[in-house]
């Protein structure tokens, strides 16, 4: 029997506000455990929570961007269970009433469209770490991530591969830090993500039996984990039994999941709303304003990148990959207006060199001016795209600008064909063998001669010209 | 005469006239403790020390005519108000060291007011009881009888005050933890409006029903105390940024033409006899200021009891869960494990009531029985508090007894929780439907035993209360008496 995958996603983002969600303490990651604490976060006796109003925008811009309604009203829970780093003995969250509900994200997988809906978003605050030592058999506890916003973003079960799954999470990550409301490293774990999954067999309309699959880190991680779940869950299926509706956690290492807890071990968090705070109420205002202050997202770039520079689509998607090479490159496209060399510069080099330092697009050491200069002297034939390689290392080394370089380094292309005719003469005089291999039909020797030339004008040749000439001559007989 | 028996009002005078000094009232208060604690026990902490260098520093206030009407008062506050470097217990063995690193809002207001810290005083284990018996720390006993209870929770804000061992004292009411001691020790005890006074710094009983307010020895020193904690507070989300009306103005005016609502519903069949003739009494009196007294009904009383002891201990379940053993307070110092610790912490550190509370509310909120109880609940809420709204298009303000009986002997009703918690069976409407109550002194059984009359208001109503509580404090009949100890 064939079977069919159900998934859905939850998605926790943490925001990228200064301060915590109830308290004014600093969100900075990476400082002294517990050093960005306050009574409140702490859950000291009698403390309340005050809300951040950051918090409430940058749930909103999300829900604005997947196409969620926004509720006039929404309201706050306590979520409760007991874990020595969630110091109030409850989470503060949203459950029946969430910021934000019914919106959509579409995505692309085998050039086919498809739109994957959003459940809801709400707003919650994290908790802390718990640091286990097992030399000493000690544990430790770190508070200084406890009240740090986050949104949940839950979505429908509206995936059936794993690669769906990847490609949708690619997308709600990409908004999130277009958005800048969350700088979106899975690795420290501002962007983490649980999967649901189940099977049913081909046609029935029922879901099947789900598990929960939690500690992916990464994207790939994700898809494996589905690959694997599906893998497991067909076998379980196949031999007649049920698939046990349970939390399981994936083993990178490994390559596998195991269970974590099973159903009748899953926690009653006995939801009941929160009577600290009041409920969080929305004007049409306020929304309006959010709505405008959002910036361009990436599939409409991506739209417009490839109606406006007249670029592949593949080209647009890396471009459009985060906002500030998107934004580098419109720079450069606008100063030396050659969408399409300009897009190979920036996906090439400019990025090949990028990751190999580790550097953020901020930090390069080629502003897009100076690339734009470099691929404005390839245009108008100053240099050859082969020296222009050379020039942007050097660019990228001294931070020089590329006409300065290649005057320095005098690398003029050479394009009088008078020069040209005699280096390719010379070059033709001392390889007679060839030539006469040539004559005899061996047409291959043509990249050869051509080779020739070029290295005996150091590279500077004019590439088209030594063509011309080469052609010129090899068919004088 | 001793200057510790005096009203705030009375010493202020006095103050500011130079006539007398912070310092000497507040040493007068210590000897009065020293003379009567061992046998009354209103205090859990004493803070004489920095008590005096507060009196003197108000001393140098007055002199430089910086101060106001509680500069250099002593106040006694309940254990369950946070005070910086001041341990705070809420009468449990769990937070026995618990020593806090902040003050409560209206701690701060009280200190920018100039007040004098006498100590922190005991009450019912986080303020669940109604006789002070579940203190860790012993129970309180009545002033005016001492094999009786004094009322609770806030039964040693109220002890401390109706024995002069402060000036005034600060209380919290989340059933009628102020009001019912308040009555039970014949002092002066209002519960605010909830969202009137920030509850910032207040360890949390049932977050949706506690507020914080004064206990006094006459209405107008209440007044005083509501004009310094009254306000909004950006600490305290769930108060409320009203305008806050210079209660002290209000105890001048008259009642003429007042409307006083009397619920038939809180005169059953049953009821203390004399208790019934006290409010007979009281209403006499309101008729003779020019009110007019009616018959009102509140349909949805008989569900009072009921709905608070779901919506209470189901807050307190989740509240109280933050004592764990893992940052602050006690640790049971032989956990196995994990869920061992948790369980020894918790098991040894709380008092049978406070279990009892915590598993009464976490079944309440549990999954499957949510709908039936904690929902129920809440909605049944909403219509006690239509109840006051629709009773007060009716009249200016209710009046009902605050205690269905005087003090009881001390150990009369903790073998019975169900007793124990009908105790509040006057009081809890008015946490339940958030509005304004007060209780006065108003009678004294045979047996020399004071009783209160309460006055209920609408949401943010507090001058009515004091206006009618004053106005009838002026004119009763009833002599003022002291306990004799």
């Amino acid at each position: 029997m064939n079977y069919e995958p159900v998934i859905g996603l939850e998605v926790h983002a943490q925001l990228l506000t200064k301060t915590k969600i109830f308290c004014g303490c600093s969100t900075r990651f990476g400082q002294e455990p517990n050093s960005n604490t306050c009574p409140i976060c702490l859950g000291m006796p009698g403390v309340l929570p005050v809300l951040n109003k950051k918090v409430v925008e940058y749930a909103m811009k999300m829900a604005v961007a997947t196409h969620c309604r926004i509720n006039r009203t929404s309201t706050w829970a306590r979520k409760n269970y007991f874990y020595p780093d969630l110091p109030k003995g409850y989470q503060i969250t949203q459950f029946d009433h969430p910021i934000a509900e019914a919106g959509y994200v579409d995505i692309e997988t085998d050039g086919a469209k498809k739109r994957i809906g959003i459940t809801r978003i709400h707003m919650e605050e994290d908790a802390g770490k718990s640091i286990h030592d097992d030399l000493s058999g000690s544990s430790y506890v770190d508070l200084n991530r406890a009240a740090v916003p986050l949104i949940e973003i839950v979505s429908e079960p509206d995936m059936r591969t794993p690669e769906e799954a990847a490609q949708y999470l690619r997308r709600v990550h990409e908004i999130l830090v277009y958005l800048e409301i969350c700088d979106g490293n899975m690795e420290e774990g501002s962007f983490r993500c649980d999967a649901n999954i189940s099977l049913r067999p081909e046609g029935q309309e029922a879901f099947g039996i789900r598990s929960e699959l939690k500690n992916m880190n990464s994207f790939n991680n994700v898809q494996h984990a589905l690959e694997y779940e599906i893998l497991r869950q067909r076998a379980v299926l196949e031999r007649g039994d049920q698939v046990v509706q349970e939390t399981r956690l994936w083993d990178a290492s490994q390559g596998l999941t195991h269970s974590m807890r099973g159903k009748e071990e899953a926690h009653d968090y006995r939801y009941f709303p929160e009577p600290d705070l009041v409920p969080i109420v929305i004007s049409d205002a306020w929304e309006e304003e959010i709505r405008g202050s959002l910036p361009e997202l990436p599939m409409e770039k991506r739209t417009r990148f490839i109606s406006t520079y007249n670029i592949p689509p593949y080209d647009a998607g890396v471009l459009t990959a985060s906002r500030a090479l998107a934004d580098y490159y419109e720079e450069v496209v606008r100063l030396c207006e050659r969408p399409k060399i300009a897009s190979n510069w920036v996906m090439g080099d400019f990025l090949a060199y990028l990751n190999e330092a580790k550097l953020e697009i901020e930090e390069s050491p080629i502003p897009p001016a100076a690339l734009a200069e470099l691929i404005g002297i390839i245009g108008d034939g100053t240099i050859s795209g082969k020296i222009a390689k050379e020039v942007f290392e050097e660019m990228w080394q001294s931070g020089k600008q590329p006409k300065e370089i290649v005057e320095e380094k005098g690398l003029v292309q050479i394009t009088d064909t008078g020069e040209l005719e005699k280096i390719v003469e010379g070059v033709l005089e001392a390889n007679q063998k060839q030539l006469e291999q040539y004559r005899a039909g061996k047409d291959q020797l043509f990249g050869f001669f051509v080779g020739q030339t070029m290295k005996a004008t150091g590279g500077k040749a004019n590439p088209k010209i030594v063509n011309e000439l080469l052609k010129k001559k090899l068919s004088m007989s | 005469m001793e200057l510790n028996r005096l009203t705030i009002h009375e010493l202020q005078k006095q103050l500011r006239d130079g006539t007398l000094t912070s310092v000497g009232i507040t040493e007068s208060v210590y000897r009065r403790i020293a003379s009567v604690e061992e046998r009354v026990h209103a205090y859990i902490t004493l803070t004489e020390e920095t008590a005096t260098e507060q009196a003197r520093a108000a001393d140098k206030r007055i002199q430089e005519g910086d101060g106001g009407p509680l500069t250099g008062i002593p106040i006694a506050l309940k254990d369950v108000l946070c005070t910086q470097g001041v341990r705070t217990t809420c009468g449990s063995r769990i937070l026995e060291n618990f020593i806090p690193p902040y003050d409560a809002t209206v701690i701060k207001k009280l200190k920018d007011a100039g007040a004098v810290f006498v100590g922190k005083t005991n009450m019912d284990e986080f303020a669940m009881g109604s006789s002070t018996e579940t203190s860790h720390f012993g129970v309180t006993r009545n002033p005016w009888n001492l094999e009786c209870i004094p009322g609770g929770s806030s039964g040693g804000s109220a002890a401390a005050v109706a024995a002069d061992e402060c000036i005034a004292s600060l209380g919290t009411d989340t059933g009628g933890s102020i009001r019912q001691p308040a009555a039970l020790c014949g002092v002066v005890g209002l519960k605010p409006t909830y969202g009137r006074v920030s509850r910032f710094g207040l360890v949390a009983f049932a977050s949706s029903l506690d507020q914080i307010g004064p206990i006094t020895k006459d209405v107008e020193d209440c007044a005083i105390m509501m004009n310094a904690i009254s306000g909004y507070d950006t600490s305290d989300s769930t108060s409320v940024p009203a305008e806050v009306p210079d209660y002290r103005e209000a105890i001048s005016r008259d009642i003429d033409g007042w409307t006083v609502g009397i619920p038939k519903e809180y005169f059953v069949e049953g009821i203390d006899p004399e208790i019934k003739t006290s409010i007979d009494t009281t209403i006499k009196t309101l008729e003779g200021l020019g009110a007019r007294c009616r018959d009102i009904s509140l349909p949805h009383t008989k569900y009072c009891v009921a709905t608070y002891y779901i919506i209470a201990p189901s807050e307190a379940s989740s509240n109280l869960a933050r004592y764990d053993g893992v940052r602050y307070g006690f640790r049971a110092p032989d956990g196995e494990n994990l869920l061992d610790m948790y369980k020894k912490t918790r098991s040894s550190g709380f008092g049978a009531e406070v279990k009892r509370r915590i598993m009464i509310g976490t079944y309440s909120l549990s999954s499957g029985y949510y709908d039936a109880y904690y929902k129920k609940a809440s909605q049944v809420r909403a219509l006690i508090r239509d109840d006051f709204n629709r009773a007060f298009t009716q009249c200016d303000v209710i009046l009902t007894p605050a205690t269905p009986t005087p003090a009881f002997r001390i150990g009369e009703k903790m073998d019975d929780p169900l007793q124990m918690y009908l105790c509040d069976i006057f009081t809890l409407s008015a946490n339940l439907a958030g509005v304004p109550g007060i209780s006065i002194p108003c009678a004294y059984t045979k047996g020399g035993l004071p009783l209160g009359a309460q006055f209920m208001a609408g949401h943010f109503q507090e001058e009515k209360l004091l206006q009618i509580a004053s106005a009838y404090e002026k004119h009763s009949d009833q002599e003022k008496r002291k306990p004799e100890l």
